[in-house]
């Protein structure tokens, strides 16, 4: 039975393509692919329905379909494309077989439906699992570049260190706010660990939670973690909330941070001046530290 | 009265889109920086908790005017196992998740106005009110 249904469609493939250009056509006009130009559009439809029908003559050809979903996707058209295309096929299929059979009755619809559908699913199923795939592979891709990015630690200088926050903290980039903490702090030997939120955009309970346990941890191994970049804001909200951050030291901007960091370290920064004695002074003095 | 729009939480991510719903609302309301970070503050307490000890709620967000004034209403409703001893919560450093414990109590000095209604094992109602000036 289904095979002679599959000789109805392919004998009369012009007149089911031709069926099946003018109802995508038609849905061109108040849809998501308004602003492609005809002839793309047209080209994009013949090579579809001839993926289809490919597809449909010799069960399942998988390379002409990834080409396809391929190339729609690089197009960035979105999935309704596919999926509406093959709803209109299965429907504009099951329409002309029903239109050519001499009786109809439900059995026979019934078995109609059923073979159409067999040649339909799979190849939904493969355009599908082909676009969501690509976009699983463009998210995860994303999730790891943003990992690399959420706690980066900078030795500006010897025994000073400083961690730059920006944007929101999770749970998950606070666990890795401490372990890039600490693991930094033991590398590059600092003394001074200097956590700037000024990129944070909302310090709650939760945020501060994390930043203190990180200072505490710091402090366990033997470093001084100064927070700096305190928004006036978020310097009400803090004490509005009630969180003690009496414990370590703060600063409002990176720089008053960085002064002080150098105090710790006993370091400070001087002004050069045109005397050469001054200069070989400072040269004598980097020496001896 | 305003019609209310709300966010579902489910995710820990969900957390930041009712702050920034909210943070908008407050900004297109005239609301200062200083007041922004609170609302947004409260909201993201609001809405952790929601996270942490429920499996889903929503916190919904209204802009309320009477005579003389305009406020951002914050309500976080839940179904989860709710609070057994909300004065233990509003105590500051009162914890079961190893927190803080400034959560309840901070958003209530963050806001002007602070209601929680709860009842074990159906769920708990925070109404939180920030008047503009």
């Amino acid at each position: 039975m289904s095979q002679d249904f599959k000789k109805i469609v392919i004998e009369n493939s012009d007149s089911i393509v031709q069926m099946w250009m003018s109802e995508i056509n038609s849905l061109k006009q108040d849809n998501y692919t308004a602003n492609i130009s005809d002839e793309l559009f047209e080209s994009t439809n013949r090579e579809f329905v001839n993926v289809i029908f490919t597809s449909i003559k010799n069960q399942g050809s998988v390379k002409v379909v990834e080409d396809f979903s391929e190339k729609i996707i690089n197009l960035g058209w979105p999935l309704s494309y596919i999926t509406d295309g093959l709803q209109v096929f299965r429907r504009v299929s099951v329409d002309y077989i029903l239109g050519q059979s001499v009786k109809v009755d439900s059995a026979h619809i019934s078995d109609v439906m059923k073979s159409v559908d067999v040649w339909v699913e799979p190849l939904i199923r493969q355009l599908v699992n082909e676009y969501s795939g690509s976009w699983e592979h463009i998210v995860s891709l994303q999730r790891v570049a943003l990992q690399e990015l959420s706690a980066p630690l900078i030795p500006v200088m010897d025994r000073i260190t400083v961690m730059p926050l920006i944007g929101t903290i999770d749970t998950e980039r606070a666990k890795l706010i401490m372990e890039n903490l600490l693991e930094g702090v033991i590398k590059h030997n600092s003394e001074v660990v200097l956590i700037d939120i000024t990129g944070v955009p909302v310090v709650d309970t939760m945020v501060a939670h994390h930043i203190i346990q990180a200072a505490e941890a710091v402090r366990l191994i033997g470093s001084t973690c100064i927070l700096v970049g305190i928004r006036p804001e978020i310097a009400q909200t803090i004490v509005n909330l009630g969180i003690d951050l009496g414990k370590f030291p703060t600063k409002s901007s990176l720089r008053k941070g960085f002064t002080r960091a150098l105090e710790i370290t006993n370091r400070k920064v001087i002004d050069l001046e045109d005397n050469e004695e001054s200069i070989e002074k400072m040269i004598e003095s980097l020496r001896g530290e | 009265m305003t019609p209310q729009s709300c966010v579902t939480i489910q995710k820990e991510w969900d957390i930041v889109g009712a702050r920034q719903l909210g943070r908008d609302i407050a900004k297109k309301m005239g609301f200062g920086t200083v007041d922004q970070a609170r609302i947004a503050t409260a909201i993201s307490e609001l809405a952790r908790n929601i996270y942490l000890y429920t499996e889903n709620g929503q916190i919904c967000f209204e802009v309320v005017e009477n005579m003389n004034r305009k406020g951002l209403v914050i309500l976080s409703t839940d179904n989860g196992p709710g609070i057994d001893d909300i004065g233990r919560v509003m105590e500051d450093g009162y914890s079961t998740s190893g927190g803080l414990g400034a959560g309840l109590p901070g958003v209530k000095r963050l806001m002007d106005e602070f209601d929680v209604q709860s009842e074990v094992g159906v769920g708990t109602k925070i109404k939180a009110i920030k008047w503009a000036r």
